[in-house]
Formats: C-alpha cells, sequence, structure tokens
C-alpha cells in the first residue's frame, strides 16, 4: 500500500516535471535570490563607504597580480623558511645537548649499574632511545616554527590568493583550480593533503590531486632538506652567502615539486585520466588579523604535537630495527653492512649511496627518520669512531660535525643534490599511503600514487648523476 | 578559551558559569543534537569551538572542513550534541562535501539547525538559509563576524530579519566569544519548544511551478501527514534528485 502510494508521488512528480519543462532548476534558483535580495534589503542598511573592502582589494590587487603574484609568494615562503632554519638552530642543539649528550649517557650507566644485559641495554637505550631523541631534537625546533608561521598566514587569508594565482597553470595542466589549495595544505602534511581534496567535486580531477600531492614537500622532508643543503650547498659558496645559498636550493627544490606535480597532472590528464576541466567560483575571503597567540597556541597543539607524536611512535620501532640489522651477524657482516655494500653499486649509478637506499628503505613509515638512518649507518659502514659501538644513533651537536660524518662517508655535492632529489621524489610515507587508500577506496590508485614518485626519483637522479660525471 | 565577561549575559540567570559546561568530544547520552551549517568561510568552526571547547583548527580559507565534527555541551544539565558541518553554498548540486551537509539536515534530522552566515555578506548567505528553512522548522540564525560587518558600516536591523524569516536571529562575533551566550539560551529554547519557529517559504517562484509544487507537495503530506519538509521534497522530486527518489522509496524521509 505505501510502496503504491510513494510510486504514485514519484510518478506525479515525472508528470509535473515535463510539464513545467527544463527551467525548473533556473525558476527555482531565481526565486530563491529574489527572496534573498528583498529580505537582506529590508534588514540592511549600510554607510556609503566600504572602505575595508577597498584596502582588501588593493591588497589583492597586488598579491594576485600578474606581475607580482609569484614573486610575493616566494618571497613569503622564503622568509618563512629563512626564520625556520635560522631560528631552529639554537634550540636544537640545545634539545641535542640535552637528550644526547646528558641523558643518553645518564641512562647507559643507569643500565650498567642494574646489571642490565648489553643487548637490552643496545636495543632500548641505543635503538630506541636515541631514535626518539634524535627525532625531537632534529624536528621540534624547526616545526614549532613552521607550523604557526603557516598557520598564521592561512588565518589572514593568503591561501585562496595562492589558488588565485595557480589557478591558470592548474586549469592548463588539466587539473583542478582549487588542487591549489590540497597543494598548499600538502607543504604541511601530505595525509592532510589528501584528505583535503574532498573539496573538488569532480572525480577525475580530484583522483590527479590525490595521486600529485606528494609532490608538495612535506613537513617531515623540510628538515632533510634544510639540513642538507645547508651542509653541502651553504658550503661551496662564500660564508656570507652561504645561507642565502641553502636556502634558495630549498626553495628550488619545492618550486621543483610544484613543477613535476604539474607535470604529472599533465600527463596523467593526457594518458589515463582524460575529461573535461570543471569550472569553481574561489571565494576570496576578507583578509582578517589572525588571533595571535590563539593560533599559535592551537597551531602548537594540533599539528607540531600531533606530527611530532606520529614522528616518535615511528622513530622508535625504526631505531629497533636499525640497531638489530646492525648487530645481527651475518657471518662476519651485519645485516645491515651486507645490504649496504650489496647497494652501493646501484647507488652510484643514481648518484646516490647504499646508505641512503637502505635508510629509505627503513624509514618507510615516516620521512622524518631519514637522515637520523643515514647518518648512523654512515657511522657504521665508514668505521668511524663514535664511541658507542654499532648500530647507534650518532650524536652531532652541530651541522659541521653531521657533515664531517658524511664526507668522511664519501659524499659529495652530487651525493647531496641527489638526496634532496631524491627526498622529493620517493613513495609517500605509509601514513599518507593508507590515506590515499581510505580516500580513493582502490588499490590500484593507490599503488599509482606509490610507485609513481620512485619510479621518478629513479630515473631522475639516474639522469643527475650520468650528465654531472660527464663533466 | 575562557569566557570573558564581556556580554550582559554573564549576568543574566539564563546564563551562567553553572549553566554552561563544555564537553568537548564526550558526545555521549546527548539530549539535543544541534547542526551547525553555513556558507564556507563564515566561522562555523570557531562557533563550533567556542561552544565545544574544542580546538577544531579553524582556517581562513573557504573549505577548511570537508567531514563532519562532532562535539558536545551541556546547558542548564541538558546535553546537547554538536555538528559541525562542510560549509556549502547551496544543497543543490553533488560534491562530497555538498552532500556531507544535506544528508545530515536531512537524514540526520537535528532538533536544532544553527545557520552561520557572514553579517556583511548577507544577502549572498541567505541563499542557503532559504533552502534550509525550507527543510527543517527548527532553526536559529546565528549572524557571525558582526565585528567585519561593523567595520565595513554595516548594519542589520536583527528583528526585521528574524520576522522574515521566521526564526530566531543571534548577532554574534564568534572569533571573540561575543554572542555566544545567547546563542546558546536560543539553542536551548528552540530546542525545548519554548520558541516555535515559523521558517520563511521561498516565495518568488514563477506561478506555474508554484503551482506544481504545491500539488506535488500536497500529495505528498496527504500520503505522509507526518512529514516536516514535504514543499522541499517537492522541488527535489522536480529536480529529478535520484538520491531523494532512493531515499523515498526506502522510507527514510519520513
Amino acid at each position: 500500500m505505501k510502496k503504491k502510494s510513494i510510486e504514485h508521488i514519484i510518478a506525479l512528480s515525472n508528470d509535473l516535471r515535463w510539464e513545467i519543462g527544463d527551467d525548473f532548476h533556473d525558476g527555482l534558483a531565481e526565486g530563491i535570490y529574489a527572496d534573498a535580495s528583498e529580505i537582506a534589503n529590508t534588514a540592511i542598511s549600510t554607510n556609503t563607504i566600504k572602505r575595508r573592502f577597498r584596502l582588501d582589494s588593493k591588497i589583492d590587487k597586488i598579491v594576485t597580480s600578474k606581475f607580482w603574484g609569484f614573486p610575493i609568494m616566494f618571497l613569503i615562503l622564503g622568509v618563512i623558511l629563512w626564520l625556520t632554519i635560522i631560528g631552529a638552530n639554537y634550540p636544537s642543539s640545545m634539545l641535542a645537548n640535552l637528550l644526547l649528550d646528558n641523558i643518553h649517557p645518564a641512562l647507559k650507566s643507569l643500565a650498567t649499574s642494574i646489571g642490565m644485559p648489553w643487548w637490552l641495554d643496545g636495543f632500548l637505550i641505543d635503538g630506541v632511545y636515541l631514535a626518539v631523541a634524535w627525532v625531537i631534537a632534529v624536528m621540534l625546533p624547526p616545526m614549532a616554527i613552521f607550523f604557526p608561521l603557516f598557520t598564521l598566514l592561512e588565518d589572514f587569508g593568503y591561501l585562496p590568493r595562492v589558488a588565485f594565482n595557480m589557478d591558470y597553470l592548474f586549469k592548463k595542466s588539466g587539473a583542478h583550480g582549487k588542487q591549489a589549495l590540497t597543494m598548499s595544505m600538502g607543504f604541511g602534511c601530505n595525509a592532510a593533503g589528501v584528505v583535503a581534496t574532498r573539496i573538488i567535486d569532480s572525480p577525475r580531477e580530484r583522483l590527479i590531486a590525490i595521486i600529485t600531492n606528494n609532490f608538495s614537500l612535506c613537513n617531515g622532508r623540510w628538515p632533510t632538506q634544510i639540513l642538507i643543503a645547508t651542509i653541502f650547498i651553504g658550503a661551496v659558496v662564500p660564508d656570507s652567502f652561504s645561507s642565502i645559498a641553502s636556502l634558495s636550493a630549498v626553495i628550488g627544490i619545492a618550486i621543483l615539486g610544484i613543477f613535476f606535480m604539474f607535470f604529472v597532472s599533465w600527463a596523467l590528464t593526457k594518458t589515463v585520466l582524460k575529461g573535461e576541466i570543471s569550472t569553481f567560483n574561489l571565494e576570496l575571503p576578507p583578509y582578517r588579523p589572525p588571533r595571535f597567540w590563539k593560533t599559535i597556541y592551537t597551531s602548537l597543539i594540533d599539528r607540531t604535537v600531533i606530527v611530532l607524536w606520529r614522528a616518535i611512535i615511528f622513530a622508535a620501532p625504526a631505531g629497533a630495527v636499525i640497531w638489530l640489522i646492525s648487530n645481527i651477524y651475518i657471518g662476519n657482516e651485519s645485516i645491515a653492512s651486507w645490504t649496504i655494500h650489496s647497494l652501493d653499486g646501484f647507488g652510484f649509478l643514481l648518484g646516490l649511496n647504499g646508505v641512503i637506499l637502505l635508510a629509505y628503505v627503513v624509514a618507510i613509515p615516516a620521512n622524518e627518520i631519514v637522515i637520523p638512518t643515514i647518518l648512523m649507518l654512515t657511522v657504521l659502514t665508514s668505521g668511524i669512531v663514535g664511541g658507542e659501538g654499532a648500530g647507534v644513533m650518532f650524536e652531532l651537536d652541530s651541522v659541521n660535525a653531521t657533515g664531517d660524518i658524511l664526507r668522511t662517508g664519501g659524499w659529495t655535492l652530487l651525493t647531496a643534490i641527489n638526496l634532496m632529489l631524491f627526498s622529493l621524489l620517493h613513495n609517500p610515507c605509509s601514513t599518507t599511503i593508507y590515506t590515499i587508500y581510505k580516500e580513493t577506496k582502490s588499490v590500484k590508485w593507490t599503488t599509482v600514487a606509490s610507485i609513481l614518485p620512485v619510479i621518478m626519483g629513479l630515473v631522475i637522479t639516474f639522469l643527475v648523476a650520468q650528465i654531472w660525471r660527464l663533466f | 578559551m575562557e569566557k570573558k565577561g564581556n556580554s550582559a549575559c554573564d549576568t543574566c540567570v539564563h546564563f551562567n558559569a553553572k549553566g554552561l559546561k563544555k564537553l568537548g568530544v564526550n558526545t555521549l547520552n546527548f539530549d539535543f543534537v544541534v547542526a551547525l551549517a553555513g556558507n564556507p568561510n563564515t566561522g562555523k568552526s570557531t562557533v563550533f569551538n567556542a561552544l565545544t571547547g574544542l580546538r577544531q583548527h579553524t582556517g581562513n580559507w573557504p573549505g577548511k572542513t570537508v567531514t563532519r565534527a562532532e562535539g558536545a555541551f551541556e546547558y542548564n544539565s541538558q546535553k546537547f550534541k554538536l555538528v559541525d558541518l562542510p560549509g556549502t553554498y547551496s544543497l543543490l548540486s553533488t560534491s562530497q562535501d555538498e552532500e556531507v551537509a544535506r544528508n545530515f539536515i536531512l537524514f540526520g534530522k537535528p532538533d536544532v539547525t544553527v545557520i552561520v552566515v557572514d553579517a556583511s555578506r548577507l544577502e549572498r548567505n541567505l541563499n542557503l538559509v532559504l533552502q534550509i528553512l525550507e527543510i527543517t522548522n527548527k532553526a536559529v540564525l546565528c549572524l557571525n563576524l558582526m565585528d567585519e560587518a561593523k567595520r565595513s558600516s554595516i548594519s542589520i536591523d536583527e528583528r526585521t530579519l528574524a520576522r522574515n524569516l521566521g526564526i530566531p536571529v543571534v548577532p554574534t562575533s564568534a572569533r571573540f566569544n561575543k554572542g555566544i551566550p545567547e546563542l546558546i539560551q536560543t539553542i536551548n529554547e528552540v530546542a525545548t519548544g519554548k520558541i516555535i519557529c515559523k521558517p520563511h517559504q521561498i516565495k518568488n517562484v514563477p506561478v506555474n511551478i508554484e503551482k506544481a509544487i504545491k500539488n506535488l507537495s500536497a500529495e505528498i503530506k496527504k500520503q505522509f501527514p507526518i512529514i516536516p519538509n514535504s514543499r522541499w521534497i517537492a522541488f527535489r522530486l522536480l529536480e529529478g534528485d535520484t538520491h531523494i527518489i532512493e531515499a523515498l522509496r526506502k522510507g527514510e524521509l519520513v
């Protein structure tokens, strides 16, 4: 009975729709608009001049202008990175001093005094504890500076302007203009960027945004870029220019990432993901002075601590694994050194080395721990006496010490450049891969999104290495 | 996130420190469900945070909230579950964020829907308001960003607006916790039935369309006397919305 009445209603609606013809949607929309304007007009009274809107549109005219838009964008990014690089130095070395130079020996002597067996003490203190301590010392300061600055910019209302500037480029590459927003989120965290793609209506364009989000250099990779650029790129120019040089190198890598994002988007739309480009309205919100302290507080709590916590969770087991593979011997070689030696040849082809490749395998769970892992493994294979023995993540009180270790390990400028490139172009971290799967519900696209960047990374580093060696 | 004494209502019997308890994410055993809807970038998440004491990240760009966030608060020993919906310009399209919002208002049957609007862009925001008022008859208009409206010399006669829309209107500046106590009290009064809304119905529709809507909506009412939003279902049926047809067949709308 009920079913019948429902079908009756549906049938009636079909008849009526037929009667009205095509203009139902428009007729209704116009009705809504007319009502809205009537109601608004009876309730609103405006005092002639809208001064603040004028200021807004003046700012917009500059920051979204064809000429100034991009330079201003890079300038802002540059200033934020510069503050991060400069500002993170001191707290980083203080934390390293505290966690690595003071607490670590204290823990070691405590372990000895309670008679802990060497393997347990090594596994827990030299493996797990040191990995965690390293991640905190290296990551906390830059994050605590970068995230609040980024959030302030976001609250101010600058991100939609970035989207506005880049809209044209995204359109050209066949993607959705809103991808500029998800890209910006990706600079904080790729997993967050992937979730943010929900604002894109068309499934095709959303998929493109998801697959290419990994080309946004994420927070886990900024420190790697910054550190390597400071050590190697900064060193080839006179001292007074070194911070500018390393800064430009990092920004260069970020821009290269954006370029790859366009390129891959374009390639996808030309091959497997063909389709119409959808249009959309982008509302440029008014600039709002951010509530400074509140923003600082929430970005510290919400972002920094959460990301750091995730890093720690992944670093602890990775530290354990590193200690294990460096201390379990097959014949008279540890697993780690055996793997490194067998990967060295392949690594050489790519202008990298076995250590870096192994580090990336160990660090699949989290990008953040790549550098600590590389350092530890370098110390292990190059036989530098670090005082701690095999499998101990090395402590570094200064950038120079890190550089010394890497150079002793046979690193050159090429290794550094290729590491920076490879750090940009490799698989997303496990959290992001899982997020991609949750969002796409497709094994196929998750695989594509995970494998594609690695292949590109291998190809690019290979080419760079070959060309470099020609000269 | 403490409440500052910047409102006359702080001394009012209806609002005092004991009356309001921010419950954060504890959404168990609630008495009422409150939905937060509105255009993108009108400060829904900020209102959400002010009510629940949570710190959902807010950002000055449209589309910040893509999933719905839930939180709770307690007022006069009644628990309210608050659902922050993604911002949308209308409820007539099919992107994922719009569907989240639309489905919740339609199928989640919130006890109160708080529609957050940008006071300095009222006319544009009203498009969504009018659509929501066709779906639900328990709504509160939160006239947010009053500080910005004031700065751009826009003044709004809240009473006229409330009369024309047929729902209570509360001016707020959620970023500065202004108007939040009044908002809570109004939500409470609508939820408990102290305030009865008579929501505005869309008027300026061409005659032939209006006739079809009346015809269809009368038929729907005849078959389902308890359905509150027969007019809106008629809109969607005339539009040929397959989701709604499906939902009607499955009996999810009643």
